[in-house]
């Protein structure tokens, strides 16, 4: 039998509606309530992480003053905090909650293409969430063994949590593992296979693509993490030696022996790089869609900016071991891995230059998304420009563990995403809740939130470049670190409390205008792309009402010349006064 | 609008940031000056970039904010353009990139006149090795790793019999000798750092790793841990100091070779009690400690804790600092032992002394400090017993008010703050957090539930 495609097929479909509460909000399986559970909860856990930074940076300016941050509770702290952002905020908000939202509405589907599994993959990822804060409550805490989780120390006695905490690390990084795979099924199929008549690969709006090939980027580096988690609870629980050679503990001889740290170090890269993109490709895409709408301009170099996600997908497998470059590997590896990470730096610059040349001649409305926007580019550019320094291999050895990679990847992967996670909310609430949210409350958001992150992140890298080394719970005295620097330390610490207190306003902004904002028109922003054209604001069980939508162009037709007006949505057919604009894509 | 403005005053504020704040290259202490080139090339084009890039996009936000009745541009491509701009960018990104793999080149392969030095890395602590005359490092294996073989060194191997070994956190070096620093650890991951010399590696148990640089500039430079190595990964610090050739030399010539340490004589304890006798006087003729002569127990406490404690008196890294009047008294003592065998021979006859627990004098909130000693466990043992492989005494059952006190001294810098007093150092960067004396007599009065003859201990002593 012929393959059919699924939006051909729309009017077989059975709608699986919700009948009760539970069906609706709990165990629902509509991609849009499963988005929002999704962001709810890593946006939860987000700040669980957040209040741990806090206190690191408090150990950090005023040295054992608070008798609670020990060097254990500080191992603790960090190991935590960066396994929360990278993972269960970052990874699960762009993907889970983001994807989850607009791959249907942005591609024409009534839903993901296997419902069940999409809220069975929530539910596993709460389970991973559940796991994971459940080791600050067993004997010896959670671990202390630094996000990295490096061997031998995460599961020797000299690091904190080397028993239940490590344990209960691994037990969840697998769970989610898990949750991630269900959901990553999903949204690759659904933007292959569920997409609406004429939304063609290359009419897709780039935060689609950005989702899409980060998706499968996670499919194909999550399992290396998987094993790596697996072989280290067998070499802890099992005395397999898999990563551990034949060492002392604690001056106690141990029964392993032959086993390679620098082999998970290799698998855990081989996840780790990829991941930075799985936390940046969605970034990059949505932020593309945002400029273009808030700046009524088409992005530039739409198909460059397609193809460059793709070629930094796949380069992002090759470029693990500039992590590594003082790690002990084979120094000759070097030359390899620190060519192909400098050749990343081409098309990641072309999306940027194609950003800001969107911005060109453009009739800029400087929204909170577009503000959000814009303090992303900043970031970015500063973040991706240091990424410079530390992919250089030689540059890399004088910087390498200090406070300047602790700035660099801050920037480039805390912050600038951030912005557009901020952005993004802010963009799509009138979509998700029919309420406009407060723009005062929004503008005061971001202007805190961007200069005080850059006051915290921007003297991070000269104390990195001072010599000043990461993880260290305390600097005790040294012949190179004049004085002054304690006093930027401070400095920071007070930046970073304000950006934290900050985010005060943006959940009291959202948590207030889901009831009491203004209704908001079904487009606000005039946007072009799909899911602000639903029947329905916030759009029902099914998105569209009886009938799919049909799309005839790409998403970034903003004031084409001879047009009524500066927007023409996807869905709207060529005639006289809406011209076909850019159209290379012909509708099959 | 506002945003514009404030992109071009953050560029503005970074490059002065850049140029004007005290913070940046410590100076070039070995021969990488070519990595600070690279550097300084990197910052220069990335500068570049940065500057251009965000001063064109405030430009962009300035001129092409929305006014009333404007239009956007419709221009979804302008290929020459892309082609233009990728071709600068690849031009950009190869000349940071030749230089970088230039110099590289030169870092994988040390010069043939290098001298081999081997540093060994162990949870919190460096030692180093030296190949001796044969200029060849004898095989070694963690596995055979003991208290009377801290480096693990293969008795059966020729070429390790002259292995000249260093069980101190301080090296010298020779300046301007090409050094292949070879790199070991016993334990985890270390990662052996000299900020002024640029270079640094990790050091991998299992494995040896390399690194190399030419000392160029007198002087003595910090070593520290850049991987994280557990709990006391911060206080993980040891010295590089550079001297003339001759200095070098003698400084190498003071250390024992691997066949002098295995030949060494136990102590004798027959000798070892006759000279006791000076000891006794203050420290009780069974060792007991008699606080009111501030003389704490020695009987019970490790042996290779003891010797070290003497000769820091002997060598002035303890009981120098003024506030230090006891340890001043007991420095004049340790003169009395006139050698490393004197040493032995009194330590020996310390080890047959009746282990019974001191009387308990100080008093506190034992649960309270339950939680403080969290940390101390670690190193000091759970039922502080001691670990030798830390360089941790014993806590067990000794004197409680010299506890109280010493740690008090740590805190303060009356102990520990000594330059060459590496393992004192450490302690004093630990104790910084008892912020009081109720902390402190809560952590005593924790120390004080220890049961003497704990399993762990017996299994340590056996």
């Amino acid at each position: 039998m012929a393959y059919v495609a699924i939006a051909d097929r729309d009017h077989e479909q059975h709608l699986h509606d919700p009948q009760t509460f539970i069906t609706k909000y709990i165990w629902s399986q509509d991609h849009k309530v499963i988005a929002i559970q999704y962001s709810l909860t890593a946006i939860f856990v987000g700040l669980v992480a957040l209040v741990l930074s806090g206190m690191m940076r408090l150990q950090l300016a005023f040295p054992d003053v608070f008798s609670f941050i020990a060097p254990i509770e500080y191992y603790q702290f960090i190991t935590m905090h960066g396994m929360i952002m990278v993972i269960y905020l970052l990874t699960a908000l762009l993907l889970g909650g983001f994807g989850n939202y607009l791959i249907p509405l942005m591609c024409g589907s009534r839903d993901m293409v296997f419902p069940f599994m999409n809220m069975l993959s929530y539910w596993v990822y709460l389970l991973s969430v559940i796991i994971l804060l459940a080791s600050f409550f067993v004997p010896g805490g959670p671990t202390g063994a630094g996000w990295t989780l490096y061997p031998p120390q995460a599961i020797t006695d000299g690091t904190p949590g080397a028993g239940w905490g490590i344990m209960l690390m691994l037990a969840s990084l697998a769970v989610f593992i898990v949750a991630f795979t269900m959901g990553g099924l999903n949204y690759v199929t659904t933007v292959l296979q569920a997409r609406c008549r004429g939304m063609t690969l290359m009419r897709m709006p780039l935060s689609v693509w950005g989702i899409f090939v980060a998706t499968v980027l996670g499919l194909l580096a999550f399992p290396a993490l998987f094993v790596s988690a697996v072989m280290m609870v067998f070499d802890s629980l099992l005395g397999t030696s898999f990563f551990m050679p034949a060492i002392l503990d604690r001056g106690e001889q141990t029964a392993f022996d032959g086993g390679s740290p620098i082999l998970f170090q290799h698998l855990f890269w081989f996840f780790g790089h990829p991941e930075v993109y799985i936390v940046a490709l969605p970034a990059f895409g949505i932020v593309s869609d945002l400029i273009s709408t808030h700046a009524r301009k088409n992005i530039f170099g739409y198909r460059q900016m397609v193809w460059a996600i793709v070629v930094i997908g796949g380069l992002s497998f090759i470029v693990w071991a500039h992590h590594m470059y003082v790690s002990g590997m084979n120094p000759y590896f070097g030359f390899f891995f620190a060519t192909t990470t400098l050749i990343i730096a081409v098309p990641t610059a072309i999306k940027v230059y194609n950003w800001v040349l969107t911005l060109w001649r453009g009739d800029i409305h400087l929204t909170v998304p577009m503000l959000f926007s814009i303090g992303f580019l900043f970031t970015f550019i500063h973040g991706g420009l240091t990424g410079l320094f530390l992919g250089n291999v030689v540059v890399d050895l004088p910087l390498s563990d200090t406070y300047f990679v602790v700035g660099h990847f801050h920037m480039v992967m805390g912050i600038s995403p951030i912005m557009v996670v901020f952005a993004a909310i802010y963009h799509w609430f009138p979509k998700m809740t029919g309420r406009m949210f407060n723009q005062t409350l929004g503008k005061i958001h971001f202007w805190l939130t961007f200069l005080g992150a850059y006051s915290i992140y921007l003297p991070m890298h000269y104390l990195g470049i001072l010599g000043v080394p990461r993880r260290y719970y305390s600097m005790g005295t040294t012949d190179f670190v004049p004085e002054s620097a304690q006093a930027m330390n401070i400095g920071i610490t007070y930046s970073a409390i304000l950006v934290g207190v900050v985010q005060l306003v943006f959940l009291v902004n959202i948590a207030w205008s889901i009831f009491r904002g203004e209704k908001a028109d079904p487009n606000p922003w005039k946007a072009n792309s799909l899911e602000w054209q639903t029947p329905d604001t916030p759009p029902k069980h099914g998105n569209w009402g009886p009938d799919l939508p049909v799309v005839y162009r790409w998403a970034y037709d903003y004031n084409v010349p001879g047009a009524p007006e500066d927007f023409i949505p996807q869905n709207t057919p060529p005639d006289a006064l809406h011209p076909a604009g850019r159209d290379h894509g012909k509708a099959h | 609008m506002a945003i514009a403005i404030v992109v071009v005053l953050l560029v503005i504020g970074s490059v002065i940031f850049h140029f004007a704040s005290p913070w940046y290259f410590t100076e070039l202490a070995s021969n990488w000056g070519m990595i600070d080139a690279t550097v300084d090339i990197t910052f220069w084009v990335t500068g570049i970039v940065f500057i251009l890039v965000n001063l064109f996009m405030a430009y962009s936000i300035y001129k092409y904010r929305h006014k009333k009745g404007q239009k956007a541009e419709y221009e979804p491509e302008n290929k020459k353009l892309e082609i233009w701009l990728t071709v600068i960018t690849a031009i950009g990104v190869a000349a940071m990139l030749a230089p970088g793999l230039f110099v590289w080149g030169q870092f994988v392969r040390p010069p043939d006149n290098s001298a081999i030095v081997e540093a060994v890395g162990q949870q919190w602590h460096w030692s180093y090795r030296f190949p001796g005359e044969d200029g060849v490092m004898g095989t070694v294996n963690a596995s055979l790793i003991t208290p009377d073989n801290p480096f693990g060194m293969n008795p059966d191997d020729p070429n390790g019999q002259d292995d000249i070994l260093v069980s101190n956190p301080e090296v010298y070096l020779p300046l301007n000798q090409p050094i292949r620093l070879n790199l070991r650890s016993k334990d985890v991951l270390h990662n052996f750092t000299v900020p002024q010399f640029r270079v640094k590696m990790d050091l991998v148990p299992g494995m040896v790793t390399f690194m190399w640089f030419e000392p160029t500039r007198l002087g003595s430079f910090d070593v520290l841990c850049e991987e994280l190595c557990g709990i006391a990964h911060h206080a993980m610090r040891g010295k590089v100091t550079v001297v003339e050739r001759p200095e070098f030399e003698a400084w190498l010539n003071a250390h024992p070779t691997y066949a002098e340490t295995a030949a060494r004589a136990a102590g004798n304890r027959d000798i070892g009690q006759g000279l006791y006798q000076a000891c006794a006087a203050c420290h009780g003729f069974a060792g007991e400690g008699r606080k009111e002569l501030n003389a704490p127990k020695l009987a019970g406490q490790e042996g290779w804790y003891m010797a070290r404690q003497i000769r820091n008196y002997k060598n002035k890294l303890r009981g120098v600092h003024p506030d230090d009047i006891y340890g001043q008294q007991m420095a004049a003592m340790a003169g009395t032992l006139v050698d490393d065998q004197a040493i032995a021979n009194v330590i020996a006859y310390i080890e047959t002394l009746p282990d019974e627990p001191a009387p308990v004098t100080v008093t506190g909130d034992a649960d309270r400090g339950a939680r403080t000693y969290e940390t101390c466990a670690v190193c000091h043992g759970e039922s502080g017993q001691g670990i030798w492989a830390l360089n941790a005494p014993r806590l067990a059952g000794m004197s409680d008010w010299y506890l109280a006190v010493l740690l008090a001294h740590f805190r303060d810098g009356v102990r520990g703050a000594e330059p060459g007093d590496f393992y004192g150092a450490q302690m004093a960067q630990m104790a910084k957090r008892l912020s009081n004396e109720a902390v402190i007599n809560d952590l005593v009065a924790y120390i004080n539930t220890f049961p003497v003859n704990s399993p762990a201990r017996v299994s340590q002593a056996q």
